[in-house]
């Protein structure tokens, strides 16, 4: 027998030790971290930044693979309890030797998680790990001139390629509302003293938002390098735009934020998507009852909301919570209660 | 169909208010959840996990009877816990809200012959929404008891004494047998039906597992111990059942509780199921102790209210659900467990017998008692 046939059968056997649970189910008492173990992370230190970013530091898992500069990770944290999902761009290099990576994280109004993991995430948490991933990346080939056009937090996946891979002519114009907002400002100010880079620095706050056409004066050459633009979707429109005029538009790589706000309304267009039918609902009528009119086979139970038998993927959208008010976005993994649940705003409910 | 109906004294408005102060409390709670919740049942999670382990490690030598004894006190305890304040509640949803696929209703198996899905259904659904509905609630009696006057007698009824004892003793058997409507579905064309044979199927590969960790791998891994620990693991499950059926028994049978009539839930407004729930489900007092081992079903009127609600919350909740009790002149059924389980044994012993006096039928229809 081989041993990896051996290995399946010993676990198989540790299985039945330990039904109805897994064995994981106690290994992860223990070792959390293990191979084998799903993905994790430890948060091992928080290190501010500015006054609303911090740098956290994260002990991978012995499952994490490695990651390319540019790519983000997709971190689970649990916040007053509940476990909330985001992507954030991975700003340590590839190389780091003790194997640790680090997010740099701004703290936006409202943003549970940023707020949570800038200024109360303590060392010693676990967070839940997604594989790394994201095309915003540096190529094989190394490219004579680079320019990086960031923006606010849009440095962070930058700074992850900025620390992984020098280039001999790099140029970097980023915009921030005041100094003092910079993010990585020192280490920036450090490269440009070792005539690392060249840096030009826009404060919105006085100078006004960066407009794209005082390209030409700022970075003269910019047609000629290959740009990775990073910021909110005004300044990437502007510079695809810009771009496309000038016909480079193969030589700018860019990479947007969180795509869209749901905008929790009132009813909305309902689609459930493994039926693939699509039918109007108002505010107040329970997706479970919009579900049966269309003739979808909806899982039900009581109808009131205490049997939890109509539980169903939320995919898209946000749904109201018919007895307490409460939006409910769709994330990955989000179930909702289908029989007290109404549509605020166009949803997708897999069913 | 009680001889007096205990809400008779309230208008529908009143009841329709005492709805709204429910759903009251019921938000709050929800706007308070939070960390401290999650911490609570992880923390419970975990302790659970590691003293089933422990009591294990520690039957692997229970051929030393103090061993055995230690064993199996833990293992007890351990089985308890993860029926009571862990797999009851979990399956409840009463954690789904944190989103942790670890700790989810639509994920969670627990150390049950009934497997989990099949519980939800008929627990979740038809025992918590039809509550005390004679005809549609078959916890009332698992189907095989009489548990009201107004029930037929038949000679079949002497043994229910001995039927109530047999099923406490193999309680987790007769709960997976009543999840799979075994009564209704023995006979031969029901029981040909794919989606009985499934579920028929479902059942026996649970307690296949579940034998085979209990009484052949665990004690085989013990060796030399093999008997102690089989009689070990017996012991743990036979006091599981026990405690659990003495538990559930007090939630809904001691003297006081009202049972209802089928036609009463036509069209039950919100309050009027509320007040069913109240009115058809009864506590047990007792420690902080006695409320977590019996995964806060000691709370068995405020988890009726709001099956949702995390279990460790019901505590403070009842506080504010007897108020509304005094407020609206309702009984809480409520006492201590020894007095409690006495008094549903004593009312299965007495409907074992033909009722003493006839029925007396007052004029207007005494079946409409309970139609709030
Ligand atoms: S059908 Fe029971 S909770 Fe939705």
């Amino acid at each position: 027998m081989t041993s990896a046939a051996l290995r399946s059968r010993a676990w198989k056997l540790l299985e039945m030790v330990t039904t109805p649970l897994l064995p994981s189910d106690y290994l992860d008492l223990v070792s959390p971290l293990r191979a084998g173990a799903d993905l994790r992370g430890r948060i091992e230190a928080v290190h501010p930044e500015t006054g609303d970013a911090a740098t956290v530091v994260i002990r991978p898992g012995r499952a994490w693979r490695g990651h390319t500069a540019g790519q983000y990770v997709r971190v689970g944290v649990d916040v007053d309890g509940v476990r909330l999902w985001r992507a954030y761009s991975i700003t340590s290099p590839t190389h780091r030797q003790d194997g640790r990576i680090t997010i740099t994280v701004k703290a936006i109004p409202d943003g549970k998680v940023s707020n949570h993991l800038v200024r109360r995430a303590k060392p010693g948490t676990l967070v839940q790990l997604d594989h790394p991933a994201g095309d915003f990346v540096l190529p094989r080939d190394k490219p004579a001139k680079v320019l990086y056009l960031t923006a606010g937090s849009g440095i962070t996946p930058v700074m992850g390629m900025l620390r992984d891979i020098e280039f001999d002519d790099v140029v970097m114009v980023h915009s921030a509302p005041r100094p003092q907002d910079v993010i990585f400002r020192d280490e920036l100010h450090d490269l440009v003293a070792d005539e690392k880079m060249r840096l030009t620095e826009v404060h919105t706050d006085t100078d006004g938002m960066l407009d794209i056409a005082r390209l030409d004066e700022l970075v003269p050459d910019w047609a000629e390098r290959e740009t990775w633009a990073c910021g909110p979707a005004g300044l990437l429109d502007a510079a695809e735009g810009h771009w496309t005029g000038h016909a480079i538009r193969e030589r700018l790589h860019t990479e947007r934020f969180r795509p869209g706000i749901v905008v929790a309304g009132d009813g909305g267009e309902v689609t459930f998507s493994a039926t693939g039918k699509t039918v109007d609902a108002n505010g107040a009528t329970p997706l479970l009852d919009i579900g049966e009119e269309a003739g979808v086979l909806m899982p039900s139970g009581c109808r009131m909301g205490i049997c939890f038998g109509c539980v169903t993927p939320l995919k898209a959208g946000a749904v109201r919570d018919l007895r307490t008010g409460e939006i409910t976005e769709a994330e990955p993994g989000v179930l909702i209660q289908t029989c007290v649940s109404a549509a605020a705003g166009p949803c997708d409910i897999e069913r | 169909m009680t001889a007096i109906d205990p809400t008779a004294h309230l208008t529908s408005e009143q009841i329709e208010e005492l709805g709204r102060e429910l759903d009251a409390i019921r938000d709050e709670v929800i706007a308070d959840r939070g960390e401290k919740d999650a911490a609570y049942i992880r923390r419970v999670v975990s302790a659970q996990r590691r003293l089933e382990l422990v009591s294990r490690g520690v039957l692997l030598f229970s051929m030393f009877p103090p061993a055995w004894l230690l064993g199996t006190a833990g293992l007890s305890v351990a089985k308890i816990m993860d029926n009571m304040e862990i797999g009851h509640n979990v399956l409840h949803g009463q954690w789904d809200w944190m989103r942790d696929p670890k700790i989810h209703s639509t994920t969670w198996e627990w150390d049950h012959v009934s497997p989990s899905e099949q519980w939800k259904h008929s627990h979740n659904e038809l025992h918590h929404t039809y509550t005390n509905v004679i005809g549609k609630d078959n916890d009332l009696g698992y189907g095989i008891m009489r548990v009201d006057e107004d029930q037929k007698w038949h000679p079949f009824h002497l043994g229910q004494p001995l039927w109530n004892l047999i099923n406490a003793c193999f309680f987790e058997y007769g709960i997976a047998a009543y999840d799979l409507e075994l009564g209704k579905n023995l006979h031969k064309r029901r029981r040909r039906t794919p989606e009985f044979r499934a579920r028929a199927r479902a059942v026996g590969r649970k307690i296949r597992k579940q034998v085979l960790k209990d009484y052949v791998i665990h004690p085989l891994l013990s060796g030399p111990s093999f008997l102690p620990t089989l009689a070990a693991t017996f012991t743990a499950n036979l006091v599981r059942n026990i405690w659990s059926h003495s538990v559930i028994m007090c939630g809904h049978f001691p003297e006081g509780v009202q049972v209802f009539e089928r036609r009463s839930i036509n069209g039950e407004t919100r309050g009027q199921w509320y007040l069913r729930q109240m009115m058809g489900s009864a506590n047990i007092s007792g420690s902080r102790a006695m409320h977590f081992m019996t995964g806060n079903l000691s709370h068995q009127i405020e988890h009726h209210l709001f099956p949702d609600l995390p279990s460790n919350r019901y505590a403070e909740v009842a506080v504010k659900v007897r108020a509304l009790f005094e407020k609206y002149e309702l009984e809480y059924v409520t006492g201590p467990l020894p007095t409690q389980v006495f008094s549903a044994w004593r009312k299965v012993v007495r409907l074992s017998l033909p009722n003493k006096k006839p029925r007396v039928e007052t004029p207007g229809g005494q079946q409409e008692l309970v139609a709030l």
